[in-house]
């Protein structure tokens, strides 16, 4: 059986950023998955979702758990990525003063997603938009 | 160690309730980055920072960390206050600075 969970992610609204990986803690400890798996979910989701809060004004998310893994998919219609073998280095960010004062824009939040997940792959077109698909296997 | 034995040990103030305060801390991660501690920091860490705000929040609670505290007496903002309450991550605040504080867990942890 595969559970499917679906979010729409509000550009505008930055006091919910982090609530769709929350929800989602939420139901895979509810599914009894392992801990190491619900974490490394929550840590790539989350800044996967923030990314899109602070790059692309906001997107979707689709998760979808089936027995042997977590799959996610992240798409926003934002700026896209230049370089994304650039953005994928650990320190590479554009986030402005405004961004670094939350304590955001260390440029590892892509990095972070590679580290945490077992498969990553982005898809993105300048001025068009960025699709992120990972996948998280449940061993 | 559970945080309520290292607030009493270190003199730390609980800015949220105490109810969960039985988490076990088994380490402890110093940073203000949120990216930084979501990569390093493991669960189960105290938390060392000045950043009170809501994501701080999120990430605490994404983590799995022990908990937060705010060294030099930063401010917690009351948002942020109103989601550690609803994800029971524990807050705790002491005016001590980060290097002092993570000096005094590391003797008491003895890591
Ligand atoms: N969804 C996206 N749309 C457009 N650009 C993006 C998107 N996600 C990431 N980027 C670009 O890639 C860069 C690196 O992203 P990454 O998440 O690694 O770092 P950051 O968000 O800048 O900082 P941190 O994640 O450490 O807080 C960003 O600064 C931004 O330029
Ligand atoms: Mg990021």
């Amino acid at each position: 059986m595969t559970v499917k969970l679906n979010f729409k992610i509000d550009g505008n609204d930055f006091t919910r950023a982090g609530e769709a990986s929350g929800e989602v803690k939420r139901v895979l400890k509810e599914l009894g998955l392992p801990s190491d798996v619900i974490r490394n979910v929550s840590i790539a989701l989350y800044e996967g979702e923030i990314n899109m809060y602070l790059h692309a004004n906001g997107g979707q998310i689709e998760v979808a758990v089936s027995p042997d893994a977590v799959g996610m998919v992240l798409t926003d219609s934002g700026p896209g990525i230049e370089n994304v073998a650039l953005a994928m280095k650990e320190g590479y960010s554009t986030a402005d003063d405004n961004i670094r004062s939350l304590g955001f824009g260390a440029g590892m939040g892509l990095p972070n997603i590679k580290k945490y997940t077992d498969h990553m792959m982005i898809e993105t077109e300048v001025g068009v938009g960025t699709t992120i698909r990972l996948k998280v296997y449940i061993k | 160690m559970t945080v309520n034995d290292l607030a009493d040990k270190l003199g730390l103030v609980f800015l949220t309730g105490q109810e969960d305060a039985q988490k076990q801390v088994s380490g402890c991660y110093c940073g203000d980055l949120l990216s930084f501690v979501m990569s390093r920091a493991k669960s189960g860490d105290a938390w060392l920072t000045v950043m009170g705000h809501l994501n701080s929040v999120g990430v605490a609670a994404l983590a799995d960390l022990a908990c937060i505290i705010l060294t030099e007496n930063a401010p917690l903002s009351p948002d942020a206050l109103e989601r550690a309450r609803q994800n029971k991550v524990i807050i705790l605040q002491t005016e001590k600075t980060t290097f002092e504080c993570a000096v005094a867990i590391a003797a008491f942890l003895k890591i």
